[in-house]
Parts: C-alpha cells; sequence; structure tokens
C-alpha cells in the first residue's frame, strides 16, 4: 500500500502549512505596528530539527521569507541543543543573522514532543521603532541604526527575560507598540507549536523525518525537472539606481547549471557611506524571489527548493560587512529582481516583463505642533508602490507592490494615528512607459502638516534618477518627482522638513513598457485616454 | 400581521442553479426545487409556490408571510450585469477602488490580472470638500462643483450614483449635502457610503457603496415586480427579505441597500443549523454546507452564527483571498472553499493530487453524469469509493456512469501517480476532506476556538458523503444531518428573526471614556436599529451589544458582548476587564506588565431583533436498537484504507432510535450518509440522522 501512504503523506504535508498560516494568522491578529497589521509585512514557518524549512505561510513578504529560511542554522550555532528548553523563545535583530536591518525582529522556538525536539518555528516582523537615528539612511554605521540585539533567549521555560524588555523599554520612541510585538511574535510561534503538537498526536507521528523526507524528495524532482529545461549559460545585466548622494551600480552573472542556478554579484558598487547598504542574506533573498518567480512559480518554498540556488558576492553594496549601515537595505534590495531578470531576459527572450518602480515608496514621518502650538506627537509610516513593468502579453499593474510583497494601509487608518493630512493618493497619468504593453502607472500623493503642525519626514525613494527601463522596444516608465507644493523639489532620500501650511508631493514613478509602441492596440489606446491612464494632450 | 395566517410562512431561496421554496404549514414542511429562472427570477419563484400550495391544500390568500432570499445582487457583481453607475467621491481619491491594497494576491504569478474596478474610470467624478479624521472640517464642500457634476450625470445616461467621501463615517455632513444637491437634478437613486456602511478604511466603504448603487434599480425593479405578481395570484401577505446578517427587513429597506442581500442564500443555511442547535440544545456548532462548487463552514455559538462585519464578494482567481471585492456589511461569517460534488481533481507538479477549485458544474458536470464532462470530480470519486448508488442518483434522476468515472480518474490522476483508480479515487476524497478539515480548523482559531468541542450539522447535497470523514479528521464525536436538508436555506428563512444591526466607528480610549457620550451614541444605534425591526414585528426585542475592542496601536479588534444598560461613570474598569478575558480566550494570554498600553474601543455594534418562538424541543438519542441490514455494498472505508461490506438502509424505513452500525450507507432522494466505520447512525425523533462514533455507547 506504498500508493496509500504516499496519499497519506501528502494530507500532512497539506496540514502542516495549514499550521503555520494558523501560525502567521495570529501575528496579523495580535500586531501592534502598522507595517505588520496592515501591510502583512512579516512571515512565519515551520523547520525540522536540522534548521531546514519544512513550509511557510503563504502570508508574507519575500524580503522576511527568504530570510528567515537562513536564520534558524544561525540559532543552532549559538545556542546549544543542550540548552534548548520547552518553553523557550529566542530572538534577534542582528542584520546579518536575520533580515538584513535591525527593524525586523526575528524569533525563533523550539517545539517538542514527549521531551523530544521535534521542529522550530520561526517568524519575523517589522516594528515600528528600534532607536538609533529612526527609520533612515543618515547612520553611518549600524551602531547609529538603533539597539542590537544579539541571538538570546528571550524567554526560558516559558519565563520571559525581563532584562532584555527594560533594556528595550529604555532605548526605543514606542516602547509599548514594540514590547507588544515581541509578545505578538512569540504567541505565533506558540500557536504553530500548540497546532503541530496536536496534529502529531492525531496523527501518531513521533517525529517529522518521514514527512521531511517526502515534502523535500517532492520538492527536489519537481524543481530539477524546471532548471533542466532551461537553457544552460552565463548571463550578465547591470542597472543604476539612485543611490544616496551618488549613483549605484548593480551587476549580476545568472549562471544556469545542469541541476542549478548560481547568482554572482560581482561588479557592483563597492559599500555606500549611507544606510542603503545591503547584507547578502536579503540580496540572496530578492534574488531567490526573482527565479522562482520565472522557474518554479507553482513550487512551494522550503529547504529543498532554495537549495536550487546559490549567491556568491565580493564586499560591495549587495555584500556589506558589519558594521555598515543597512537600516534602508530594501531599498537597493527590491532592485534585485529587475537586475536578475534582466539577465534571465536574454536566456529566456519573450518571457521577462520589463523594469518597475521596484523599491516601495516608504515614508516614515515625525510629526510635532509647530513652535508654541498645542498639538500631538506622533510617528507615522506609510508604504506606497509605484507601477509595475508592463509583461510580454499584458499591461503593466499599476500601484502594485513588486517585488515586495505588503500591502498598503488605508489613508483613513493612518490619519489616526497621527496629525497629517493626505489631500491625494491617486493614479499618475502618463507614468507608465509606452509599448505594445503599458507599463502600469504610479501614483501622486500630497501630504500635509495637520493645521499647526509640521513634520520631517524621512526618504526612502528611488527612481527618481534613473527611471524603469522598457524591454523589447518599450518606453521607459516616468521618473519619480519628490518636492513642495511650491516646486521647491527635495531629495530622494535622508531626512528634510515639511513647514507648516505646506504640502509634500511625491509623484512615484512607472513601471517600463514591453514591446513596440507602434504594435499597441487602437482599442488600448482609445481607453488609455478615455480613462486618463495618458492625458488628452500627451502624444 | 394578522394572526390569523401568521403560522403559514413561505421561504423562497433564489440559488444559481434552483430556487427552493419550502412552506411552514403549522409546523409541517411542505418544499420543492424548480429551476431558477434568470429572465424572470419571479416565475420560479410563483411556479414554486404554485406546487407547495396544492401539496399542502391551501390557497395563495392563506400564506402569512414569505421570506426570500436570493443570490441576485451576488450574482449581478460577480456578472457585472448591474446599472451603469456613477461615483462621486473627494478630490484626490479617485482611484481607491481601483488600486485596492497596492497588493499582489497570488506572489509569484507574475502574470496576475487584478479584478477590474467596478465603476470605471471614466464614471469616477472628484469634488473638493473633506472631513479631517475626528470627523472635523478641513474644507468646505464646493456645492457649484457639484451642480455641473449633475449635469454631466444626467446628461450621460447614468442609472445609478454612489457617493463616497473620505472620513464620512466620522461625520456624513459632506455626503448628505452631496446627495441633496445632485437629486435635486437627476433621478436615479443615489446611495451614500455612510449610510449604506459606516466605518472606516476607504476601500471597502467606497466599495460596498458602489456596489450597492450598482445593483440598486435592478434588484428594486425585481422586488416590485415580485411584489405585483405576488398580489395578482392573489398572496396578498407582507414579503420580507433575509439579509446577509441573517435577519430579515423589509423590502422598502432592501430595495435601497441591496446590497445588505448578497450572501442572503447561504446566511439562510445557518439559520437553519442554528435553529436545529436550538432545537437540541447543542451550545457549540458548525455547520457544513456542500453542494456542487463550494463548501461552506459556520461556527454556532449559542445557537447564534458568527458575524463578521467585512467579507469578499465575486472573487476572481482560485477563491483566493485578495481576488474579490471587500464589501463591510455585517454578514453571518462563514468561510468558503472550492470543494463541492463538481470540484475538479488534477494533478500539480509535485505530483501531489489538488481539488478544485475550478468546477464542473452542473453542466457538463462530474464525467458520470454522462453530459461531455472528461474531468474527474469529487462526485467521480466518490460513485467510484462505492459511497454513491449509479442507478439511484438524485432519485434516480440522472443515472451515473461508473465506466466514466473510471476513465477519467485514470487518465487524469491515477495514470500520473501510477496510482490504481481505488487509491486515485481515495486520494481525491482525502484530499478535498483535508482541505475541509484544515478550513474548518483555521476558521475555528480566528474566532478564538477549538473545533474539536462541536457538534457537526451537516447539509447540502454533497455534505452527508464526507460528513463522517470530516468528523474523523477534526476530532468530532457528534454530527447531524437533518431532514430537509437539500432545501435548508429555504427552510432557515422561516426561522429567521427580524432583526438588524447597526454600527458606528468612533474611536474611544478607555483612558477618556465618558459615559454620556457613549450612551448617548448606543441610544441612536438602539434607536437605528429598532426602527428596522419595528417594521416588521410588533414582538418583544432583544437586543445584543458589542464593542471591537484592541489594544491601541493593534489593527485588529476583537468583539467583546457588553451588557444592555448604560454606562456609569466608572465603567472603563469593567470593560477592560471583559476586554483581557476575550484577549485571552483568542490569542492565549493577554499583555501584561505594559503600564501605559492603552485600551480602545473602535467599533459599537447594536443588534435588535424580535423574539422568535422556541422551537420544539428534541434530545439527542443515542438509539435504542440496532437495525439488521439486509442490503450490503462495498463501500471504501478511509480510515482502514479498504472496501468494506457496508449496509445499505433506506432512511425512510428507520423508527426514532434506530441504530444503523457502520460501515453503512443511508439513502435518500436527494442524497446519501455515509456512515464510516468508527460511526454509528441513529434516527432522531425530529426525522434528522445522528453520526455518533462508536464508543458513545447506546
Amino acid at each position: 500500500m506504498s500508493d496509500v501512504s504516499d496519499i497519506r503523506m501528502q494530507v500532512m504535508w497539506n496540514r502542516l502549512v495549514s499550521v503555520v498560516e494558523e501560525q502567521a494568522l495570529t501575528l496579523l491578529r495580535t500586531a501592534f505596528s502598522t507595517s505588520v497589521r496592515e501591510s502583512g509585512d512579516l512571515s512565519a514557518g515551520v523547520f525540522n530539527p536540522r534548521g531546514e524549512m519544512l513550509a511557510q505561510a503563504v502570508t508574507g513578504t519575500p524580503g522576511h521569507v527568504n530570510t528567515m529560511a537562513e536564520a534558524v542554522l544561525q540559532f543552532m550555532n549559538e545556542i546549544p541543543h543542550e540548552e534548548m528548553f520547552e518553553g523557550d523563545t529566542y530572538v534577534t535583530n542582528d542584520p546579518w543573522q536575520g533580515t538584513g536591518h535591525l527593524h525586523d525582529i526575528t524569533m525563533v522556538s523550539p517545539s517538542f514532543l514527549n521531551g523530544e525536539l521535534v521542529a522550530f518555528f520561526a517568524c519575523t516582523a517589522h516594528v515600528v521603532d528600534v532607536g538609533g537615528r529612526g527609520f533612515g539612511a543618515d547612520g553611518k554605521s549600524v551602531y547609529e541604526e538603533g539597539i542590537q540585539i544579539p541571538i538570546m533567549k528571550f524567554a526560558e521555560r516559558g519565563e520571559v527575560n525581563r532584562d532584555l524588555i527594560r533594556i528595550l523599554r529604555a532605548n526605543v520612541r514606542e516602547p509599548n507598540q514594540v514590547v507588544g510585538d515581541f509578545y505578538s511574535l512569540a504567541a505565533c510561534n506558540d500557536v504553530g507549536h500548540r497546532r503541530l503538537v496536536d496534529m502529531m498526536n492525531e496523527i501518531g507521528l513521533t517525529s517529522l523525518d518521514a514527512l521531511g523526507a517526502f515534502i523535500f524528495s517532492r520538492t527536489h524532482d519537481a524543481m530539477l525537472e524546471r532548471i533542466r529545461a532551461l537553457p544552460k549559460g552565463t548571463w550578465s545585466n547591470e542597472l543604476v539606481t539612485d543611490g544616496y548622494d551618488e549613483p549605484v551600480r548593480l551587476a549580476a552573472a545568472v549562471t544556469v547549471h545542469d541541476s542549478h542556478i548560481d547568482v554572482d554579484f560581482t561588479g557592483s558598487s563597492p559599500m555606500s557611506r549611507w544606510g542603503i547598504n545591503v547584507p547578502i542574506i536579503y540580496s540572496k533573498a530578492y534574488a531567490c524571489y526573482a527565479l522562482k518567480c520565472v522557474v518554479a512559480p507553482d513550487i512551494p518554498n522550503n529547504a529543498a527548493s532554495l537549495a536550487f540556488f546559490t549567491v556568491s558576492s565580493p564586499t560591495n553594496i549587495l555584500n556589506a560587512a558589519r558594521p555598515a549601515p543597512v537600516a534602508l537595505r530594501h531599498v537597493i534590495g527590491h532592485m534585485v529582481p529587475d537586475l536578475i531578470l534582466g539577465a534571465l531576459t536574454k536566456a529566456l527572450p519573450g518571457k521577462i516583463l520589463a523594469e518597475g518602480a521596484a523599491a516601495l515608496w516608504n515614508i516614515h514621518i515625525s510629526v510635532r505642533p509647530s513652535n508654541g502650538v498645542a498639538g500631538r506627537r506622533a510617528e507615522v509610516l506609510m508604504f506606497n508602490s509605484g507601477g509595475m513593468g508592463a509583461r510580454p502579453s499584458l499591461d503593466g499593474l499599476s500601484a502594485t507592490a513588486f517585488p515586495s510583497g505588503v500591502h498598503t494601509m488605508p489613508i483613513e487608518a493612518t490619519e489616526h494615528t497621527g496629525p497629517i493630512v493626505i489631500w491625494r493618493k491617486e493614479l499618475r497619468p502618463d507614468s507608465g512607459g509606452d509599448g505594445e504593453f503599458r507599463g502600469g502607472l504610479g501614483q501622486v500623493i500630497e501630504i500635509a502638516p495637520l493645521e499647526g503642525h509640521e513634520f520631517d519626514f524621512s526618504a526612502m525613494f528611488d527612481r527618481v534618477r534613473h527611471p524603469a527601463k522598457g524591454r523589447n522596444g518599450g518606453g521607459d516608465g516616468a521618473a519619480g518627482v519628490v518636492r513642495l507644493d511650491d516646486g521647491t523639489l527635495l531629495r530622494p532620500k535622508g531626512w528634510q522638513h515639511v513647514p507648516a501650511g505646506r504640502r509634500l508631493v511625491m509623484e512615484l514613478p512607472g513601471g517600463g513598457g514591453y514591446g513596440d509602441p507602434a504594435r499597441r492596440d487602437a482599442r488600448a489606446r482609445a481607453e488609455d485616454k478615455s480613462k486618463g491612464y495618458v492625458s488628452e494632450n500627451d502624444q | 400581521m394578522t394572526s390569523r395566517t401568521d403560522d403559514i410562512r413561505l421561504g423562497a431561496d433564489i440559488g444559481g442553479t434552483f430556487t427552493d421554496i419550502a412552506l411552514d404549514l403549522r409546523g409541517t414542511i411542505f418544499s420543492t426545487k424548480v429551476l431558477t429562472n434568470y429572465a424572470a427570477p419571479e416565475q420560479a419563484i410563483l411556479d414554486g409556490i404554485a406546487i407547495v400550495i396544492r401539496d399542502a391544500g391551501i390557497s395563495p390568500a392563506e400564506i402569512g408571510l414569505v421570506i426570500h432570499g436570493t443570490t441576485l445582487a451576488t450574482n449581478a457583481l460577480i456578472e457585472r450585469r448591474g446599472a451603469r453607475t456613477a461615483l462621486v467621491t473627494t478630490e484626490g481619491f479617485r482611484d481607491v477602488i481601483e488600486m485596492r491594497t497596492e497588493n499582489r494576491f497570488e506572489q509569484y504569478n507574475l502574470n496576475l490580472k487584478l479584478p477590474t474596478p467596478l465603476i470605471p474610470r471614466e464614471h469616477r467624478f472628484t469634488v473638493k470638500g473633506r472631513i479631517g479624521a475626528e470627523g472635523q472640517e478641513l474644507q468646505p464642500l464646493d456645492e457649484a462643483a457639484l451642480e455641473q457634476i449633475a449635469d454631466t450625470i444626467a446628461a450621460s445616461g447614468f442609472g445609478a450614483v454612489a457617493i463616497g467621501f473620505i472620513h464620512s463615517y466620522m461625520n456624513p455632513a459632506h455626503e448628505r449635502r452631496a446627495r441633496e444637491i445632485l437629486a435635486r437634478r437627476l433621478s436615479v437613486p443615489i446611495s451614500i457610503s455612510a449610510e449604506v456602511s459606516p466605518q472606516m478604511r476607504e476601500f471597502e466603504r467606497f466599495n460596498t457603496v458602489c456596489a450597492n448603487a450598482y445593483v440598486r434599480p435592478q434588484m428594486a425593479d425585481y422586488l416590485a415586480r415580485l411584489q405585483v405578481r405576488l398580489k395578482d395570484m392573489g398572496a396578498n401577505c407582507p414579503v420580507f427579505m433575509i439579509h446577509s446578517g441573517g435577519g430579515l427587513i423589509s423590502v422598502e429597506t432592501a430595495s435601497e441597500f441591496p446590497v445588505r442581500l448578497v450572501e442572503s442564500g447561504p446566511a439562510g443555511g445557518a439559520i437553519f443549523a442554528a435553529d436545529i442547535a436550538r432545537r437540541f440544545d447543542l451550545d457549540s456548532v458548525v455547520s457544513y454546507d456542500m453542494g456542487g462548487t463550494t463548501a461552506k463552514i459556520c461556527l454556532i455559538e449559542d445557537f447564534a452564527p458568527q458575524t463578521a462585519r467585512t467579507f469578499e464578494v465575486a472573487r476572481t482567481y482560485r477563491f483566493c483571498k485578495g481576488s474579490g471585492m471587500p464589501i463591510s456589511i455585517p454578514v453571518i461569517e462563514m468561510i468558503e472553499i472550492g470543494a463541492g460534488g463538481g470540484s475538479l481533481a488534477w494533478v500539480d507538479a509535485m505530483g501531489r493530487i489538488q481539488t478544485g477549485p475550478e468546477s464542473a458544474g452542473s453542466e457538463p458536470g462530474p464525467a458520470c453524469y454522462g453530459r461531455g464532462g472528461e474531468r474527474p470530480a469529487i462526485t467521480d470519486a466518490d460513485l467510484l469509493l462505492g459511497k454513491l448508488d449509479p442507478d439511484n442518483f438524485a432519485g434516480g434522476a440522472i443515472r451515473l456512469d461508473t465506466a466514466a468515472s473510471l476513465r477519467a480518474i485514470t487518465r487524469d490522476v491515477g495514470d500520473r501517480l501510477s496510482l490504481e483508480p481505488l487509491a486515485a479515487a481515495f486520494g481525491i476524497c482525502e484530499v478535498v476532506d483535508e482541505n475541509m478539515a484544515n478550513a474548518a480548523r483555521v476558521h475555528a482559531v480566528e474566532n478564538g476556538k477549538n473545533i474539536s468541542d462541536n457538534v457537526m450539522i451537516a447539509f447540502g447535497g454533497a455534505a452527508p458523503l464526507h460528513a463522517a470523514r470530516l468528523c474523523e479528521k477534526l476530532g468530532l464525536d457528534r454530527c447531524l444531518v437533518p431532514q430537509g436538508a437539500g432545501v435548508g436555506s429555504a427552510i432557515g428563512f422561516l426561522k429567521a428573526p427580524f432583526g438588524y444591526e447597526a454600527l458606528a466607528s468612533k474611536l474611544v480610549r478607555l483612558s477618556q471614556f465618558r459615559a454620556d457620550e457613549v450612551n448617548a451614541l448606543l441610544a441612536d444605534l438602539k434607536a437605528s436599529a429598532e426602527s428596522f425591526v419595528r417594521a416588521g414585528t410588533s414582538g418583544i426585542i432583544r437586543r445584543e451589544i458589542t464593542a471591537f475592542m484592541r489594544y491601541a496601536g493593534q489593527g485588529w479588534e476583537i468583539p467583546v458582548p457588553l451588557p444592555d444598560e448604560p454606562f456609569g461613570d466608572n465603567a472603563a474598569a469593567g470593560l477592560a476587564e471583559a476586554f483581557r478575558r476575550n484577549y485571552a480566550r483568542f490569542f492565549g494570554r493577554a499583555i501584561d506588565g505594559l503600564d501605559g498600553l492603552e485600551i480602545e474601543v473602535v467599533t459599537w455594534s447594536v443588534k435588535a431583533s424580535d423574539e422568535r418562538p422556541a422551537p420544539e424541543r428534541h434530545a439527542i438519542t443515542t438509539g435504542t436498537r440496532t437495525v439488521p441490514a439486509r442490503d450490503t455494498r462495498a463501500v471504501f472505508d478511509p480510515a482502514t484504507g479498504t472496501m468494506q461490506i457496508s449496509a445499505i438502509v433506506e432512511r425512510a424505513s428507520l423508527a426514532p432510535g434506530d441504530r444503523v452500525p457502520g460501515p453503512a450507507v443511508i439513502v435518500e432522494r436527494e442524497t446519501s450518509t455515509v456512515v464510516t466505520t468508527t460511526f454509528d447512525a441513529v434516527m432522531q425523533s425530529d426525522g434528522g440522522i445522528l453520526l455518533v462514533r462508536k464508543e458513545i455507547a447506546a
């Protein structure tokens, strides 16, 4: 009856995925920071006792998911097996061992059944503050970017480490919310653990070894088939992005071998003096994500599927060495998929979408009453997206996050978190690159302090000087613009000021077009005009 | 309503395929199914009524009350067959319903298509005027511009208008004023978001008001026609509509707020299950409704189905969360997954069997229907496993072709995985059952419940075939398969209370709790909810007050039931305590040791409903005599993985207290109840079948 036992294995696999979905859901429901609860900036997964990822929640964003996949091994290196107990939870925000910057907290909990270690649960989430200079690119080293928590125990045998909590409270701007999120992360691993134990008891399992072997062998075989079907060779690509004060060059060589794909970042710019450097764990996360979208979108993410991708790089901006500042690693990190996809298009012509806005246009606003006026102080974070590149047979998606997997926040919720007014958040006409298929539109956002207030904001924007390129003859997307409503141009990165009575205007970049514009369908052109995606006087 | 005919009620449920009619004649149910008539939906109701009143031997004039639910509003949204609608919205926010959440609902699919907005961009008009987050006016409404917009709309042949302004749930003054101005110039119906869905979050609220406006002309016409036709046939009784929250509203209210009719059919199913729960005094129930395309699961606590404040309809991509349109109205909370008798089975790249969400529907149907369906569906697997009698399906209406099922399963699943056909069929059923079990588990956890504490109530054509296995997977000991399961929603309508839930978003931090303010707000909500209910009943009205609360800074609120009495000045401490208790129930532990972590109420709700007479009580029996089997058939048993000789018993032949040991199949006209080896079946005094674990002795 080996065939029927295969079916039982598959059923258990489905059940395990359901366990991690419950784990992620608990985090969404209990989290404090808007980045997690409204935007889904998180991940959750289950690992075997060797630290190999068995399954992950579908909820989550690639930068977290694929970094977390490696993080458990780091915890196992630091905390010996004999010091792991039931009820333990481990924590870190180390950028090189976790997910690339201090704002992300990673927690790992061992799962014991009848005294035996049977699994680990891990989760990550972006918290609202970690002290230091605040969320921005201006730190000269990681030491200025906030509190560093090396891998340690958040809880031992269920007892929370009070000293850690006290140190944390003294070091962050919103202690209640940050500590609340620590508890949420721990709770979500607890829920995963309880559900796993229920599952193993119900089925009568004492270990996940056989199930893990089944998951990995099925995944491995499916991946191998996909990779064997690819053309073999090495393809390179380069792209230039805004950087902080000078342009940054990103370079990659993608080599498809018989049974794996290697990515090398040699030739990329050296590390920046500013906090836009990327630890390689994060560069790798987005490289793997891009490869997987093209090669195996339907194959689950786990240790066996990720094992087909290797990433290497000398020390540079995509492989930053401690103690480089890394707070905004996502701005450059989000460019990695466009970099990789540009190389793959040479291997798979006609199959790859055009470049898009790529990096989220996140903005952190620190708002306060104007001099001598009564009012509120608050820290407000928003995630906003430009346009995606056009696809080989479809227009690009407008105002849609890619490669990131987050949501935007409702502006009504954002206005409740602090005294600001969002006067506009609307599609940006004429921003999609022309082509047989048009690039996705960016958006225009206007934000003012509420009367009697002023604010500083941390700009974390890219593609202001280097717009998204079209593909196969398609036009470039529009570049981004950051300015005040009186026309004053602002910088795309760094902390800047918006005085009372003025509005900050952000025009987010559009995606590149795909194919010769002359081939665009006349009806599609007419619709672009009637809907105002392209203005009447344009072209 | 007069008492003379009040005890004769008629329920009518228009579904995608069938229109179900159920007549309750002083406790006796007469029911029928007729094909839904898309061109004239009311015709199917009239045809059905003619059948049941003939069976019951009454005249149309004797019907005291018609209760109606329909998927017509849902279908209009799915098929985009609504009115040409204009949206008038705040300047700067023209694209809220198009930009959605700026998220891709499937992470790795680069060729994703997002749902098209209900109202295209060229039909969305913006106007200056801005309310702030506290409800204050930041910028006056530009009335002159509105006059111009009115002219444009009047000249462009629109059939309906929606108005959605930022923060209107805090202060609806601009929306109301805009309606006044537009109404002077326009004769089409105008819906405003502060009335349709007074909840924070602009994408959900705007989309809800657009959906309301979009289906309004069509639904209003239909409801008017229905009333005329009923009168013409001599049924002069009042007509009430079932709404998505499971209560009744007048036809006038329904014509104004037709979006509240979305999902009213499934709501009827949940009320049906709740009524059975009350009948047997079961306080924790999970209802399981499996039809041709989907399975729906709902938790019922203390005889009341769980409710939510938002849901998603018209999912465009594999039932994937995020691929549909959000509707923010009070709704009976159900999870729906693409698992029905017609769901197709296939094999993915990992060699895993997958089921659904694609469905063979009723045309061409599963391979065994012999109507051109080539791909294997769940029903084909059920047939191969012996759960269905090919000569006696749907009362013999369709003769099932076992050879066709065998071919389809062998080709699409068996050959690809080197599995014997029987093992492949078993795999298909195991996967679909596991998917349903996982959905039920996650749904329970989301609501702070443990699924294994529940009794299942199973209905819908395919549910009795899968219920016992689902109970095995979920660790449930008892499952009821009620009588009339095939027309459960229509019967449920007959049990629905006159009910209405009024909601208001108003953020109140407990540290700044002011009793007079909150009491005034709740008094308004009570008046509003009761006025809807009073339209339909003169009986006693029951109220449930709920605060949706969270720690300040969180984004997810949990419902906290409150006593129905005015708050005193020191009520905040009691509210905090109630919140902590509920929080611990949902998430394991309250957050302690955080001085200054505030607790807040985000939304207040008052649900008013009339008290329904309690149904006749029945006690669960686990059996008084074991019935010997006359006929047998080989049926696959999932726990042992083998074919087992199983008793075949006619449901009609069983008397209350009769216990049939599993493995067995209890057959009836509309469906079959599969009793696995771990369960026995016991006929109940109300005609329902109880599946009960063998260890629970007779």
